[in-house]
């Protein structure tokens, strides 16, 4: 009774000290408002506007065609209509096309004549995700027009995508969102709790006082991780309602998903707030730590594709597990048995991170 | 050359506050400063001395009237101000980083003094300073002291055409404050230095050769030291207590009988009081109650406290604690705090020494010694918050650092700086730490009323916000929130001013009074003579321990010596042995 | 004041901060270990090319052609195919995330083929299209390759009449995406040195109360910026020389454009970087609030919405709007292009104009803030 009396008043005075102040207010809800709308339409793979010139030499019925197949489909947007190959290289360049559609003089004669008529497409590589796919999207137009100039097709491939049917690259991104955006500032939070009463003298204060060092961890970790999970459900939310994409799973085990992974962020917040003296420090080795987790979390590349020595690092890192939970939850509907093994990272981390911070805060001392 | 350093007419400067709105710290000030002398600004927190100094220095803008620096108008012309003078804000910013020698170029490079002159200048600064032996040392390492002495030897890198000194010696130790005059006197006798200096210490502006009392931004006198101190004439006494009342309890008498006595304060085992001019012989008769009193040459202090008790007259003398709620047995004599061969060290670094002391239940126990002497790193030790290298170590039969934490309830801590939660209301403050201390509820509430009653707070301001002597204030509510038995404080009074001062005290003297067992460290030697005993530690060793009347009858010759003089003369003695020592062996 | 006294001043304090620099371990660490750890992260870790995708083969029809089709899939190192012989096993691996393609082969497959309407059916985990699309491009590959095979053998015709697509991607033939995320790299790490080390420098002396001392002399406001550029200056240059040793030797990036015009760009945008780190930095006087701000006005803007990997063609006009106002952006295009596509003038020629606007415009912005003033 005494304990949870001790722990409320402590937790009643992090929670103020967060909130009170209505720039830091503003600090802590803004910019995970502002970044998920933002991301959420900029951080995108999908093709939605890609400019592309013509060079058409044949000038044919079948020419003309595929163009306007391929400016039908809404993703692709002719801005120029060239003469010359010459000129290729200039749009190709610049970067003003993103592909270039080549008809050779003899196109139309070789279609005619039944023979294979090569359509030549000229791609910017310096992005190679973007010159793929819109290499594979010209691929299977002309796919489709050939299938309906009646050409045979021995082999048919029916293709059917699960958990994001139209394969919308925004769907993969804004789940892991939930978890990554919100990790960002709780760990910043958890980092600079500590440090910063260090710096102002007051943990001396706090540490004289009957408070035990499991009291002290409690009362810092809680505010750190509600705040964290406002953030997750403010983005949650935007995802849901604003963006519309729909979800599969259950709230209730996406959020018990975030509390761990939270739990565990704040942890490592916590343990580098307790190693480091001065404020500066903390937030150093918070960047430090943070661009390592960001970078192999599978939020931007899939961990799959790394070398295997750094697959296994990543078994250290909580964040691919909070957004390997949510993404799995929230667009594949997956069960608690389904994403079982998601919780022992996080929890390990959290097991080894809590007590240590704890320890650290008696421990190291001037 | 007007032969004026500084003339300002009607200076006003405000400044707007997010909660109160606008804050007038400068208002409507008119003053002229002479050339080649020495000037003191004295007032108390709030005054506005800082804003004026910085105003001076072309840091801040006046809104309206007429300030001309060294017949230059500094609103128009800050830097050419800056060009020519050299000014030492209250905390100098050394880059703590740097060594000691390296702090030193880059001022000299920025000032662009030239090489040939640069040695010479810097050779006597170090010598002055005493700090030739550490020139390599990061200047954060260095104690509070030699820092302080570092920022005035990189301010007077060159010989600047005015030398502007904010508060020089907040925090500073009587040793390096004496050096630190001494440089300032040496340059002034030299070169015809013009320093202006402000200072919440009387004994330093009586060196000047005029003085300014400022309060709340407005002018309240100003004069030579002598025209000042007339001021006070016929008005100041000496009380002898008889034997066996200890001098502060005649004081806490003496200062709460405010139509009678301006202000009271205990020196040498006496009690040295003003009356007020208007005070009755009869009443002041009886409230002195056959107690011998003599009359004493009036001091720069006492035309100062008569300035501001005039100006404040409604103020708080001291807030008491209700005896009933804190009294305890005055039976038990067994010692509260037992320290036995207690040693700390950093490294290869002796922090503390071989150190033994008891203290007694309902002791006012004062720990000095000049900055770095190990007063923080043992005061530290005791309240658990640094474990001990080695030795015995018992507070409230306990070490605090091994107990469990329900021990540490027993302790109020009050530390350096006042560290509170400077975002919060002062009413937050004291519910948390209320909490933090297992107070809840009904309980919790009253003790708030009670402590916001005794130390006069507003429980809706911000505490960030507070002046000095407020913060102070909650610090100390918050100490005595779940009433200990026994009260650490930490240099309480650094940078507040005397009228804060004494409130303080009265009230660490009713505390001692119920039976609380008060450890304190000051640089204020003054205040040593509130305390039962104090110990003075230098280069981690206790050199001694006793009665305030004790220590200055083993500093050698007695009458008239004040307790700075002491102090002074106690660490000298030890250091000239301990040298003497080195050498022999 | 006469110019000399500009220069000893400027030397003096370009010391301080180098010596200050120098003596905090943590700016070395974030200085130069940061982006050693990013280099090799970046280049190694981050990859969107597809290796070993796990792709659950379903065999319910398992005729001498059926295998012959989908060993094609064993052959290539993009896929590692999993052999099953149910539906629900399959769908099971998917869900536990063990699978991320199941390609089903039906009963009647081989009768269907010969008849010349086979159909495979592949099921895809939609949730990385990315990934998702690459799998589905190799999978089709590989099995209309197969096919071929064993059609040439037994001389019958395969593939049809019709138009075929010749694709050339140029600039990065092989669709190596190392070899467009090792140059964007170089503008992540310029970002981070303006972002973590340059955005604490004013505030700290805000914070520390050096301010006030170093106004009263006879220091003006512009000396203090440029001293604190020019320690930070040499520490991008080194990150520079690392990430430029990396691109060509440890990943094999070419560099098409001329490496003075790489250099050249590189440190104008690192001044831009370090400029608008010191504004912040003076805008703000507090340590902590300058930390935030130029994490989320300069680190996370340049690493999403600088083109570094996703394009902007593909973002709406808003966004559009704001990420042509990040510096980032226009050097992001730069460095991409001096990389790999050549000395393209007009983009780098724009790009170098934008950001030494920019420069001059933060570093005029940064010594107003250091205004000798206390309110």
């Amino acid at each position: 009774m005494l304990f949870l009396s001790q722990l409320l008043a402590l937790i009643r005075k992090e929670l103020l000290a967060i909130l009170k102040d209505p720039s830091s207010r503003t600090l802590l809800f803004a910019p995970a408002l502002m970044q998920a709308l933002l991301f959420g339409y900029g951080a995108t793979y999908d093709l939605t506007h890609a400019p592309f010139a013509v060079l058409d030499q044949s000038r044919s019925a079948a020419s003309t065609e595929i163009v306007a197949r391929l400016e039908g489909t809404g993703v692709f947007h002719r801005i120029a209509t060239l003469e010359n190959t010459s000129q290729i290289a200039g749009q190709i360049e610049s970067g003003d096309a993103l592909l270039v559609l080549q008809f050779q003089p003899d196109f139309a004669a070789k279609l005619a004549g039944g023979a294979e008529a090569p359509v030549q497409v000229i791609l910017d590589g310096r992005n190679s995700s973007t010159a793929g796919l819109a290499s594979a999207y010209v691929s299977s137009i002309v796919a489709g027009y050939n299938a309906d100039q009646g050409a045979t097709t021995p082999l048919t491939i029916v293709r059917r995508a699960w958990f994001n049917p139209n394969f919308e690259s925004r769907w993969n991104l804004m789940p892991a969102l939930i978890a990554s955006l919100s990790m960002l500032q709780t760990l910043m939070l958890a980092a600079l709790s500590v440090a910063r009463e260090r710096e102002q003298g007051t943990f001396d204060q706090l540490l004289v006082t009957p408070l035990t060092p499991t009291q002290i961890l409690i009362g810092k970790a809680l505010p750190s991780i509600l705040v964290g999970l406002l953030q997750s459900t403010i983005i949650f939310l935007i995802i849901r309602y604003w963006f519309g994409i729909p979800m599969n799973g259950q709230v209730w085990l996406m959020y018990l998903g975030l509390v761990t992974f939270t739990t565990a962020a704040v942890g490592l917040g916590l343990s580098i707030s307790a190693i480091a003296l001065t404020m500066q420090q903390a937030m150093l080795y918070t960047f430090i730590v943070i661009m390592p987790l960001m970078l192999l979390s599978g939020l931007l590349t899939p961990v799959q594709n790394m070398p295997e020595i750094l697959q296994w690092a990543t078994y250290a890192n909580p964040l691919r597990f909070g957004i390997d939970l949510v993404r799995r939850v929230y667009l594949e509907g997956a069960t608690l048995r389904e994403v079982s093994f998601d919780f022992i990272p996080l929890l390990a981390v959290a097991a080894v991170t809590l007590p240590l911070a704890a320890w650290l805060f008696r421990h190291r001392l001037s | 050359m007007t032969g004026f350093t500084v003339t300002a007419e009607d200076l006003r400067r405000t400044f707007d506050d997010a909660d109160v709105g606008e804050v007038v710290a400068v208002d409507g000030l008119s003053m002229r400063v002479r050339e080649g002398e020495l000037t003191a600004l004295v007032g108390p927190d709030g005054a506005g001395k800082t804003t004026l100094m910085r105003m001076f220095a072309g840091l801040l803008k006046p809104q309206s009237g007429r300030l001309s620096v060294l017949g230059i108008d500094v609103a128009q012309d800050p830097q050419s101000v800056q060009d020519r003078i050299s000014y030492m804000p209250q905390r100098f910013g050394l880059y703590e980083d740097l060594s000691v020698q390296e702090n030193l170029d880059l001022y000299a490079d920025l000032h662009g003094v030239p090489m040939d002159q640069r040695q010479e200048r810097f050779g006597r600064m170090l010598e002055m300073t005493d700090m030739a032996r550490f020139t390599e040392r990061p200047a954060g390492k260095l104690s509070g002291g030699m820092k302080q002495k570092l920022g005035l030897a990189c301010t007077l890198v060159r010989s600047p055409d005015l030398l502007l000194l904010d508060e020089p010696s907040v925090g500073v130790d009587p040793l390096s404050r004496r050096d630190l005059w001494k440089i300032v006197q040496q340059l002034v006798d030299d070169e015809g230095l013009s320093v202006i200096v402000s200072t919440a210490y009387m004994d330093e502006a009586e060196r000047c050769a005029q003085v300014f009392v400022m309060d709340k931004g407005r002018l309240l006198a100003d004069g030579s030291p002598a025209e000042l101190t007339a001021r006070a004439k016929e008005l100041t006494f000496t009380a002898l207590p008889p034997p066996g009342v200890p001098a502060r309890e005649l004081q806490a008498r003496l200062i709460d009988a405010r139509d009678l006595v301006i202000d009271a304060m205990p020196q040498a085992g006496n009690v040295r009081f003003i009356k007020q001019p208007d005070a009755g012989d009869a009443d002041l008769r009886q409230l002195l109650d056959g107690i011998e009193t003599e009359a004493r040459t009036e001091e720069l202090e006492d035309a100062f406290m008569m300035l501001l008790r005039a100006q404040d007259k409604d103020a708080p003398a001291g807030p008491a604690p209700e005896a009933a709620n804190t009294q305890r047995p005055a039976t038990d004599d067994k010692p509260v705090i037992v320290v036995r061969d207690l040693v700390r060290t950093f490294g290869d670094f002796t922090a503390v020494a071989s150190t033994s002391f008891d203290v007694a239940r309902g002791e006012i126990f004062g720990l000095l010694g000049p900055n770095g002497a190990g007063k923080t790193t043992t005061f530290r030790m005791l309240c658990g918050l640094l474990p001990a290298t080695s030795g015995h170590l018992e507070v409230a039969g306990r070490d605090l650092r091994t107990a469990r934490a329900q021990a540490r309830a027993r302790i109020g801590y009050v530390a350096q700086k006042f560290a509170l939660y400077g975002n919060l209301s002062i009413r937050k403050n004291l519910e948390f730490f209320g909490g933090a201390y297992g107070l809840r509820g009904r309980a919790l509430k009253a003790r708030i009323n009670e402590v916001v009653a005794q130390f006069d707070l507003d429980p809706a301001a911000q505490s960030g916000q507070l002046p000095a002597g407020f913060k102070q204030r909650l610090a100390m509510a918050t100490g005595l929130l779940h009433q200990p038995e026994i009260l650490f404080l930490d240099e309480p009074t650094s940078g507040i001013d005397p009228l804060a001062r004494r409130a303080f005290w009265r009230t660490i003297t009713a505390l001692a009074g119920t039976g609380v067992t008060i450890i304190i460290t000051t640089h204020f030697m003054e205040e040593a003579e509130y305390c039962d005993r104090i110990a003075i530690q230098d280069a981690g060793e206790m050199l001694i321990i006793g009665t305030p009347k004790q220590v200055r009858a083993r500093a050698g010759d007695g009458a008239g010596q004040t307790m700075n003089d002491a102090f002074i003369a106690v660490v000298e003695q030890h250091r000239e042995n301990s040298r003497s020592r080195q050498v022999a062996a | 004041m006469s110019g000399s006294g500009f220069a000893s001043r400027l030397v003096a304090l370009t010391r301080k901060e180098t010596r200050q620099m120098l003596r905090d371990r943590s700016n070395l660490v974030v200085g130069l270990l940061l982006p050693l750890v990013l280099i090799l992260l970046f280049g190694y870790g981050l990859s969107f090319d597809v290796t070993d995708a796990r792709i659950a083969v379903v065999l319910e029809d398992s005729s001498p052609i059926t295998l012959n089709a989908v060993a094609g899939l064993a052959g290539t190192d993009y896929l590692s195919p999993i052999w099953l012989h149910s539906m629900p096993e399959a769908e099971a691996m998917i869900r536990a995330g063990d699978a991320d393609a199941i390609l089903r082969v039906p009963a009647e497959f081989t009768a269907n083929l010969a008849q010349g309407r086979g159909t495979l059916q592949l099921i895809l985990n939609g949730v990385d299209s990315n990934t998702a699309q690459t799998i589905e491009g190799y999978a089709t590959g590989a099995i209309t390759n197969a096919l071929q095979h064993l059609a040439d053998r037994q001389d019958t015709r395969f593939t049809g009449s019709g138009v075929t697509v010749i694709a050339r991607t140029w600039f990065n033939e092989a669709n190596n995406s190392t070899w467009f995320l090792v140059p964007g790299l170089i503008v992540l790490v310029m970002t981070l040195i303006g972002a973590f080390l340059t955005s604490l420098l004013i505030a700290r002396e805000w914070e520390r109360g050096t301010l006030e001392s170093l106004f009263v002399t006879p220091v003006r406001p512009l000396e203090l910026v440029l001293s604190k550029l020019a320690p930070y200056l040499i520490i991008g240059a080194i990150d520079l020389i690392m990430c430029l040793l990396a691109a060509r030797y440890l990943f094999e990036v070419p560099m098409r454009g001329s490496l003075w015009l790489v250099i050249l760009s590189s440190m104008l945008y690192l001044l831009v970087s370090l400029g608008l780190g010191l504004w912040i930095s003076g805008t703000t006087r507090n340590q902590f609030a300058a930390s935030q701000m130029a994490l989320l006005l300069s680190f996370m803007p340049a690493m999403m919405l600088s083109g570094f990997v996703f394009d902007l063609r593909n973002v709406p006009a808003v966004v559009q709007v704001i990420s042509q106002a990040l510096p980032a952006t226009h050097f992001m295009s730069v460095i991409k292009t001096l990389f790999l596509a050549g000395n393209y003038w007009p983009t780098v020629l724009r790009g170098l104009v934008i950001l030494s606007l920019y420069a001059a415009l933060l570093i005029w912005a940064t010594h107003r803030t250091l205004a000798k003033k206390l309110d």
